[in-house]
């Protein structure tokens, strides 16, 4: 109860502290907070993927893409943000839930091969077909969309609607992997052959499970492009997707607060290393793999053994405690 | 056809680079299951080593030996004892992503103590061409192939004809029982990072001439040699090697028959296609753990 | 309510009175946003150590109007939403002027925060589009390709006579512009593209390549490359025995070209705005000064990084005060002659949407030495 009630209270903290902090921030303090918001939300995809429904890709930055893109092409055109972020979701979904089809025929590492594939082969889509997507000279103006009435265009605004899109993803989130749904995706995890025997639809759910990560790199990516208020093709690399992947395993995989920390690491820290000017990426590799040396199940995962010890031995003393109360009981 | 016949040797010249690169992929795979996405780094690094001997006054072969030196100490030694072995019982991921960040550290620890340029680097192999079936070949790129050839050819000489060989491919084929019937499987896994590293210092004296010493080199070869190693088989040096060669080929032949802006997408076509079809790769086994 | 818009009236009073205090006393504030890492890195750390030996320079001297300068760093990653955040960072700090970035993606994101900040922004790079947008507060240091690819297309034209010819570019941003100038240069001099060829950026086997320039049967070959790939076509082409013109631009005929391509260099020609080489003797001191600091030889970026400092300094030696507000304006239009500013090198003019004037190199690669050809005057000479 009072551990539940911790957690809860860190929470409301947390999230009171998302509100408040960039008030006292300047612009460029906004500007890295959204870019968190955003990376957050692309990383709690790709750990439904992957520390959900343990399969693993690497093509989470090519969705991003593929969102940026989309919500870039419609909003220049005219369309409004709505269309161009139900777009984003839209492709992104039905793109993950073709590239699923080969977690069918192969696990494990293989399929980690062919998203690999597909990411560069999306780059070069980004880049070569200059019709659609203006090529390697980028979409410019890409415009900061109004919602209810109210412009986002300045920094503060935009912050909070990337923040409240990290709400509605993370409720979203929550109540999936506690539905039936999302239990049925850990099956899929934890044994694949158990889950097959007890009824579990796993053709369906590896597909779903790999579309839904990927949608949500699409609606990543639809906030992305307005965030920067432009769109190229060099970000959305390999690198972005083995950059998210960092996320979702430095943060803990399967934790449902992973991907917070993760991109809060992989986002904020090399921002506070630079101080340390040429050497800053440096001293942010050596953490990450310190980090790793020290839980290769991530920080989540330190947190977690350690609180099992401490409940472990919380419990076998009040055993201990309990003893003589059993024994007077049975005098 | 005299124009097909040069875009074939010239892809077999680029693709043995590649192979040289993808064989040291396979070795750690086999033995340790770690995906090193620092492979292209640790090809990159030893040419600097060598350079910096040298810049200490040093003629370059007694600098090539201290290249090869350090390489075995730092890329073989230290990495498996300072970043694998913590992590070896942890699965196939967190290792790959340590992997990743060591590749980060590498490249920005060489433009930061060396330099953002890119560097000429002496070559082992004269220049000028040779003509081989009329085809003008450079004779660097000859010499790459060679090695590679001979590289392969001892390695697997090593693997079959020797004890220790025995071990390293029992050890690879299954540790627990490899453990149960008394080999130092430590001891096998650890000999497998040091022929990786020698095989990488040995790619990075060979290749460094034709890509120069530049700190950003590794990340093309080392995806290049990641997607050849795929498409070879992961868990077969000979794959590698197919692999590698294959991949140098379609390359050239995708930029002048298909498309040169999608040249890339060619090779990565035909991994997706060869995964689908026959996920071990072209020549290799069927895997019989699981990660 | 009063009290409210008196603590209100006095604050922004304050704000300004700070502001007006970074103005007026101690250092000047330079941000440079440059790429020093990501693919962008060579060129951004060329940038960088320019900037760092021109203020070096200038502070040895006392400074500008006796004030020293100060210059932070900032790395931008290549990409452009991290120059985003960089260039905001930096605008947040109130500087003087902002140098960089290079990357056309990064000075496309960045121009339009700089001009509403109304912070000068003097950046590296050679995409024609970028000085189109409008953007006030915008200044090159080096030609734009809307001004060095007509001369390449003319002497193609003119004095080579092509009829048709190849264009071989790395396909990024800089390579992709350059193509698309030339292309659109050639057509209105009736010379036909006679194969249009997309190469990667750090490719390593050019085999296909000059394969299709081979069978294209052009006149000539105009080969729009990084340095490093630039040697490595060079070193294909020889194998292959193509001996038509090769004709390129500052990344075809450098040093560096030379250096790692060898002899297969020799005979390569191009036209060269900012270049290491130049036969003038300000240049060489330049080129000696970086070596001796940084133990390198510099491209053309070590230059334009060196450069940018200099209109700094010209620019408010010539307003007489160091005011952020009237930098745009002085500097469009302005001339600054090598004789009364030794630091800018050569005599360059700006005009009104922040592009360059300045005199030209035609080269040709003899014996491993780049050889000037022909000057190309300053048009406004």
């Amino acid at each position: 109860m009072t551990r539940s009630l911790a957690a809860w209270l860190a929470g409301i903290a947390g999230a009171a502290a998302l509100v408040l902090l960039p008030l006292a921030l300047n612009r460029y303090g906004i500007y890295i907070l959204s870019l968190w918001a955003v990376m957050t939300i692309a990383a709690i995809g790709l750990n439904l993927t992957l520390g959900y429904a343990g399969q693993i890709s690497l093509a989470q930055g090519a969705f991003v893409g593929i969102g940026a893109y989309a919500v870039a092409i419609l909003t220049t055109s005219g369309f409004p943000f709505v269309v161009g972020l139900a777009a984003a979701l839209a492709v992104s979904f039905a793109v993950g839930w073709l590239l699923g089809y080969p977690a069918l025929r192969v696990q494990h590492h293989y399929l980690a091969f062919v998203t690999l594939a597909f990411s560069t082969l999306a780059y070069l889509v980004f880049r070569n077909e200059e019709w659609l997507t203006k090529g390697i000279y980028g979409i410019v103006g890409v415009p900061r969309p109004s919602v209810l009435g109210i412009a986002t265009a300045k920094p503060l605004p935009f912050y909070y609607l990337c923040l409240g899109a990290l709400a509605v993803v993370s409720f979203a989130v929550w109540w999936l992997v506690r539905s039936p749904w999302g239990r049925a995706f850990v099956a899929l995890r934890e044994n694949p052959v158990r889950a097959l025997s007890l009824g579990v639809d796993t053709r369906r759910y590896t597909l779903m499970a790999f579309a839904i990560g990927s949608a949500l790199g699409g609606v990543a990516g639809a906030f992305y492009a307005p965030l920067v208020e432009f769109v190229d093709p060099t970000p959305f690399t390999l690198a972005l997707s083995l950059n998210l992947l960092m996320m979702v395993i430095v943060g803990g995989a399967g934790f449902f607060l992973g991907p917070f920390l993760g991109a809060l690491i992989a986002v904020l820290l090399p921002e506070w290393l630079r101080f340390m000017e040429g050497w800053y990426l440096i001293a942010y590799a050596v953490f990450v793999m310190v980090l790793l040396v020290i839980s290769p199940t991530g920080i989540l995962g330190i947190l977690d053994r350690h609180l099992t010890a401490r409940r472990t031995r919380a419990a076998s003393q009040a055993r201990a405690a309990a003893k003589p109360v059993l024994n007077s009981e049975a005098a | 056809m005299s124009n097909f016949l040069n875009l074939l040797i010239a892809g077999l010249a680029t693709g043995a680079i590649y192979a040289v690169v993808a064989i040291g992929f396979t070795l750690l795979w086999q033995t340790s299951q770690t995906i090193n996405f620092a492979q292209g780094e640790f090809v990159m690094l030893p040419a600097f080593f060598m350079l910096a001997a040298m810049n200490l006054g040093l003629p370059f072969m007694l600098a090539v030996l201290v290249g090869i030196g350090l390489s075995l100490l730092v890329l073989g030694l230290l990495f498996k004892r300072v970043l694998v072995d913590p992590m070896l019982r942890h699965g196939v991921l967190p290792l790959a992503i340590a992997t990743m960040a060591l590749s980060i550290a590498l490249k920005e620890s060489v433009k930061e103590l060396y330099s953002a340029e890119a560097h000429p680097f002496p070559s082992v192999v004269p220049a000028g061409n040779v003509d081989v079936l009329g085809v003008p070949v450079s004779m660097q790129s000859l010499g790459v192939l060679v090695i590679a050839v001979l590289a392969v050819v001892a390695l697997n000489l090593l693997l079959t004809r020797t004890s220790v060989g025995h071990q390293m491919q029992a050890t690879a084929q299954n540790p627990t029982v490899a453990r149960i019937v008394g080999i130092p499987v430590e001891r096998m896994i650890l000999y497998t990072f040091l022929i990786n590293a020698g095989l990488v210092a040995l790619g990075s004296l060979l290749v460094t001439p034709i890509y120069l010493a530049k700190f950003s080199t590794g990340e093309i070869l080392g995806q290049a040699a990641f997607i050849a190693a795929i498409v070879g088989g992961f868990n077969q040096v000979r794959g590698a090697v197919a692999g590698g060669l294959l991949l140098g080929v379609v390359d050239n032949l995708a930029a002048a028959y298909v498309s040169a802006q999608y040249r890339a997408a060619v090779p990565l076509f035909l991994l997706i296609v060869i995964i689908l079809f026959r996920p071990q790769g072209l020549l290799g086994r069927v895997e019989e753990r699981t990660v | 309510m009063k009290v409210l818009k008196t603590t209100f009236a006095a604050l922004a009073g304050l704000a300004a009175l700070t502001a007006a205090h970074a103005q007026s006393g101690g250092t000047i504030k330079l941000a440079n946003v440059a790429e020093l890492s990501g693919p962008g890195a060579t060129v951004g750390t060329n940038w960088k150590n320019g900037i760092d030996l021109a203020v070096a320079e200038i502070n040895e001297k006392g400074g500008i109007l006796g004030r020293k300068l100060e210059v932070t760093h900032a790395d931008s990653q290549s990409n452009p939403g991290i120059a985003r955040a960089q260039v905001q960072k930096a605008l947040d700090g109130e500087p003087y002027v902002l140098l960089g970035p290079g990357y056309s993606g990064s000075v496309k994101v960045t121009a339009s925060l700089a001009q509403q900040a109304e912070v000068p922004q003097i950046m590296g790079g050679e995409a024609a589009e970028l000085t189109k947008a409008g953007h006030t507060h915008l200044f090159r240091t080096s030609f734009g390709q809307q001004s060095s690819m007509p001369k390449v297309a003319a002497y193609l034209a003119d004095d080579l006579k092509a009829k048709s010819v190849a264009v071989v570019w790395v396909n990024n941003d800089f390579g992709k512009g350059g193509r698309d100038v030339i292309t659109a240069e050639l057509q209105k001099r009736n010379v036909k593209v006679a194969a249009d060829i997309s190469t990667e950026a750090g490719q390593a086997d050019f085999a296909a390549d000059v394969a299709k320039v081979k069978a294209s049967g052009a006149d000539a070959a105009f080969i729009y490359l990084n340095e490093e790939e630039s040697a490595r076509i060079l070193k294909e082409i020889k194998r292959q025995n193509l001996t038509l013109p090769l004709i390129g631009e500052t990344t075809l005929v450098g040093q560096k070209v030379i250096d790692l391509a060898g002899e297969a260099a020799n005979g390569a020609r191009g036209h060269v705005g900012l270049t290491t080489d130049a036969p003038v003797p300000a240049i060489q001191q330049f080129r000696e000064k970086f070596q001796k600091r940084y133990n390198y030889v510099p491209d053309h970026n070590g230059l334009k990084g060196y450069l940018a400092v200099y209109v700094v300094k010209a620019v408010t030696e010539k307003m007489g005060k160091v005011d952020r507000k009237a930098f745009a304006d002085t500097l469009h239009g302005l001339t600054i002659s090598a004789a009364q500013e030794p630091g800018i090198l050569m005599d360059v003019t700006y005009d009104k949407n922040g592009d360059i004037d300045r005199q030209g190199f035609l080269v040709e690669v003899e014996n491993g030495r780049q050889v000037v050809k022909k000057v190309l005057p300053k048009l406004g000479n």
